[in-house]
């Protein structure tokens, strides 16, 4: 019985719905050397045209697609540590994409793009119900109250490639996909059909000074994060919940990977 | 009043009522046809009126003038520079070829082109992927343009601001060929017949 299971989600998996996955990109941020710098929240919102406003005191309202977290291991001196949790869209792939967001939208304005693994957000098609923010156990989705303003001399640095966002629209981290997209005009303009490592990185991944994030194919054994996941510091956020995410994070320290998930007083951690 | 007149008064009151719906019904789809898609397109003339024919013959293909820059993306209608490649000074004698160097050229402004094809901001095309790995004409999309002696009126959804090219010049939609619109619809059919990929990170960004 089980066996049959298996076989029937290769068949799904094995392009007969045109789902041959092409790639599958993830990150693996080591928090070991994150320092909670913020540079990768800068370039993201530089990168991605995210808007701002003229009083960001309220964090509730604030859009951040690249947002750091601080957890503490909750010891007293001299036992004390910190951790930073950079924290972009998971991309998670469910169960054959079936992402919490993407399951409950029901304006079909995010989807799971089986070639790439990104899960995408249309803002034209979003229609602002916000239950895809209310699925999301990452927080990753951030709503438009208001149409952004942006100052007079800002608005001549907007990045032509992403589309800015208007009022009543949900928008997360993309993976900088509009870069993946540059990538690939560059490769069929040559000739080719595949993208180099190098050719489509993320501005977070390109921002970070410690060199903590590491972006890539994760399918491909080629690519640096291919070997990272399989490291047995490697782990995942919230992963029992089975949201299958595709960003993975590192750190040597026990307490930091037991802070990733929920666990019981008791329970011991993976 | 006998059964007989009671008859013709019936027959003649729906027939009133016939007429009625009748001329109803047309006004309706007069409205909606004609004067509606009237109403909701705005005309605006290209600043220069530029023929494709001279420039193909002139340049041999379309690739001279649009062309891909060295990181694969697509240049589509040529800056200033380009024009001023070859009208630096007058080839001849047309007047909107003066008007273009007295009032453009010359002082070194932009042409402002209205572009028949632009599509919405959250639309990404990949020129390359079509043409390059496609193998796809010009055409397909963009019709019988080069073979235009003159350039066509622009016009635009007054509510939208988008090119009338993009819904197509027929208000009901149908096509016969494939260039008579570029909607999101005509892009999907397209990738959907020819199985590629209909993500939306496909074409948006």
């Amino acid at each position: 019985m089980k066996e049959e299971h298996k076989e029937g989600v290769q068949g799904h998996e094995g392009g007969a719905h045109g789902h041959g996955e092409k790639y599958k990109f993830g990150m693996v941020i080591d928090l070991d050397k994150c320092t909670g710098c913020g540079s990768c929240m800068v370039a993201c919102m530089t990168e991605n045209n995210v808007p701002y406003k003229k009083n960001e005191t309220n964090k509730l309202d604030s859009i951040t697609w690249m947002r750091v977290f601080k957890a503490t291991n909750g010891k007293p001196y001299p036992d004390t540590d910190i951790c930073y949790f950079p924290r972009p869209c998971m991309h998670c792939e469910g169960e054959h994409g079936h992402a919490p967001c993407v399951s409950v939208c029901p304006a079909t304005a995010t989807d799971y793009n089986y070639e790439t693994g990104i899960v995408s957000q249309i803002y034209t098609r979003c229609f602002g119900c916000r239950y895809c923010m209310a699925a999301c156990p990452y927080h990753a989705r951030y709503f438009n109250w208001w149409d952004p303003v942006w100052p007079d001399d800002t608005k001549e640095s907007l990045s032509p490639d992403v589309s800015p966002r208007m009022r009543g629209v949900v928008e997360k981290c993309s993976f900088c996909f509009h870069r993946f997209q540059g990538a690939r005009d560059k490769a069929y303009a040559e000739g080719r059909r595949e993208i180099t490592e190098n050719e489509y990185q993320t501005a977070c991944t390109q921002a970070c000074p410690a060199g903590a994030i590491v972006f890539g194919d994760l399918n491909n054994p080629e690519h640096k994060v291919h070997e990272l996941k399989q490291s047995p510091h490697a782990f995942r956020l919230l992963e029992r919940l089975g949201t299958n995410p595709k960003v993975y994070y590192h750190s040597t320290r026990s307490w930091v990977r037991r802070a990733g998930d929920n666990y019981l007083t008791n329970e011991r951690s993976k | 009043m006998s059964a007989q007149d009671e008859r013709t008064k019936t027959a003649g009151s729906s027939a009133v009522l016939l007429i009625c719906f009748l001329v109803g019904l047309g006004a309706s789809l007069l409205v909606g046809w004609v004067i509606f898609p009237a109403l909701l397109y705005s005309e605006k003339e290209q600043p220069i009126d530029f023929s494709h024919v001279v420039h193909v013959d002139a340049v041999g293909d379309c690739e001279g003038c649009h062309y891909f820059r060295d990181d694969g993306s697509f240049s589509g209608i040529p800056d200033l520079s380009n024009c001023a490649e070859c009208h630096e000074e007058a080839q001849g004698e047309d007047p909107e070829e003066l008007k273009m160097i007295q009032e453009y050229i010359e002082p070194g402004k932009e042409i402002p082109w209205m572009v028949y094809s632009r599509q919405p901001d959250c639309v990404f095309f990949s020129h390359a992927a079509h043409v390059k790995m496609g193998e796809i004409e010009c055409k397909a999309c963009h019709g019988m343009i080069g073979e235009s002696e003159h350039t066509d009126t622009y016009e635009y959804n007054i509510l939208t601001g988008y090119s009338r090219n993009i819904w197509g010049k027929n208000i009901s939609g149908l096509t016969s060929n494939t260039w008579e619109s570029m909607k999101m619809g005509d892009c999907g059919n397209c990738h959907d017949e020819h199985g590629e990929n209909n993500a939306c990170f496909v074409c948006h960004k």
